[in-house]
């Protein structure tokens, strides 16, 4: 990769990590080490809590046990990306209005608007009704909002769900060039995800707790 | 402050679209002042002695009716998840969204008053009192709703909940609210009235704001 580094020298460790809904623990004693450039891929079977985690570490949730830090993260600012599996995409606006404004409210410090419309595939829909995008047009749409604003971490969950060949060659695409730009990027996902330089990417394998 | 626009500019966009919206909640507040003078006959001192009480009533029940669109259409589709990630504070955000609300739902029933007061048969004195109120009066219902809809925003069929959780805390506002037409020290009314609204605003977007973020998705 050629792109030049753009964010500051970031860690996130977890040890001990326990998470779970409604009081009962899905996964427990989760353990990572993630520094810039690296991808951390969620593996385990339906129920096993990747969405809990990745909720946990955007801290909607809270944790049952063990700790999670970012050291260098900047305090003032918010430093990831949640994309989750519901897209947030409100009908009535338009795809482009719909980006910009996420481009606005997170501060426009990545691609323009229009450009990361194109960089997705959505390029001559932006002045579509955001109703109207199909399921995986949708996510490409929820892809771009990474794009028009610049955080060290991405969490995903799913990303390649409802997309088609081409939207999986686009997902690794945009993780190749996030890495490469010294992102960090947690992905919870059941298809098979190969970045260019495979020696960024771990694999942490969920299990059921009992 | 491009992002503070840009968040009121997306609310003024989706519920002015969504134009249906508007319209039900003012023939909400026409029918509830509508149906009174059948209900109670057509006495006209009667009716005109009623009239701010019955107002107030219909924009507080209109009110409460608008309240669900305020924060569950974001908590449905995961939006509310990302505004929480927002470089803008949430409570920014709740502010936004707060003053949008009162423009969509509070204002077009300023605007539809008049018809309530021809059809309740107020003189023109206490029609510009019950104007002047009511624009005074409805921002903290709205702020009094928004904490109630924070509150209720991850409870399923929780829009049932809010009405009954801000009803004590609206009581204050209808007391002041018709005092401020009909009571003989109406100028004091107006000023405790403006008072409440103020102090409602002041606390809401940091009330709801804390409520939503405490709040599991």
């Amino acid at each position: 990769m050629t792109d030049r580094q753009v964010f500051s020298p970031l860690r996130l460790s977890a040890s001990g990590l326990s998470c779970g809904r409604g009081g009962m623990a899905l996964s427990s004693n989760i353990g990572f080490d993630l520094a810039n450039g690296q991808a951390l891929l969620l593996r385990g079977p339906n129920g096993t809590g990747k969405t809990t985690l990745l909720l946990t570490l955007a801290g909607v949730i809270a944790p049952l046990a063990g700790t999670f830090s970012a050291e260098g993260a900047d305090p003032d600012s918010r430093w990831l990306h949640y994309c989750g599996h519901r897209n947030a995409i409100k009908a009535r606006l338009t795809v482009l209005e719909d980006l910009s404004f996420w481009a606005e409210l997170n501060g426009p410090t990545g691609m323009a608007p229009l450009e990361a419309l194109a960089e997705v595939g959505l390029g001559k829909l932006d002045g579509l009704d955001a109703g109207f995008l199909s399921a995986g047009q949708s996510r490409r749409l929820a892809l771009a909002r990474l794009l028009v604003s610049l955080r060290p971490v991405w969490l995903l969950d799913e990303p390649t769900a409802a997309l088609d060949t081409e939207g999986h060659a686009l997902v690794t695409r945009l993780l190749d060039r996030h890495l490469g730009m010294g992102g960090l990027a947690i992905a919870a996902t059941h298809d098979p995800i190969t970045l260019s330089d495979p020696t960024r990417l771990g694999v942490l394998q969920l299990e059921r707790a009992s | 402050m491009s992002a503070f626009a840009a968040m009121l500019r997306r609310e003024l966009r989706l519920s002015l679209r969504g134009g249906g919206d508007v319209l039900t909640l003012v023939l909400f507040f026409i029918i509830v002042g509508a149906i009174v003078p059948f209900a109670v006959g057509p006495d006209r001192t009667l009716l005109a002695a009623i009239a701010p009480g019955i107002v107030w009533i219909a924009a507080f029940l209109a009110m409460l009716l608008g309240l669900e669109r305020l924060f569950r259409p974001d908590h449905e589709d995961g939006a509310l998840v990302l505004l929480r990630q927002a470089e803008l504070p949430l409570s920014a955000i709740v502010a936004a969204k707060l003053i949008v609300h009162w423009l969509v739902s509070a204002v077009p029933l300023l605007l539809a008053t008049p018809v309530l007061a021809v059809l309740l048969a107020m003189d023109l004195d206490s029609f510009g009192r019950t104007m002047i109120s009511l624009a005074l009066g409805t921002p903290a219902l709205a702020a009094f709703g928004a904490i109630g809809a924070a509150v209720t925003v991850s409870i399923r069929r929780g829009g049932l909940i809010a009405p009954i959780l801000i009803a004590p805390l609206s009581i204050p506002v209808l007391i002041f609210g018709v005092g401020s037409i009909t009571s003989p020290q109406s100028s004091a009314a107006t000023l405790f009235l403006a008072a409440l609204s103020l102090m409602a605003l002041a606390l809401a977007p940091f009330a709801a704001a804390l409520a939503i973020s405490s709040a599991e998705d």
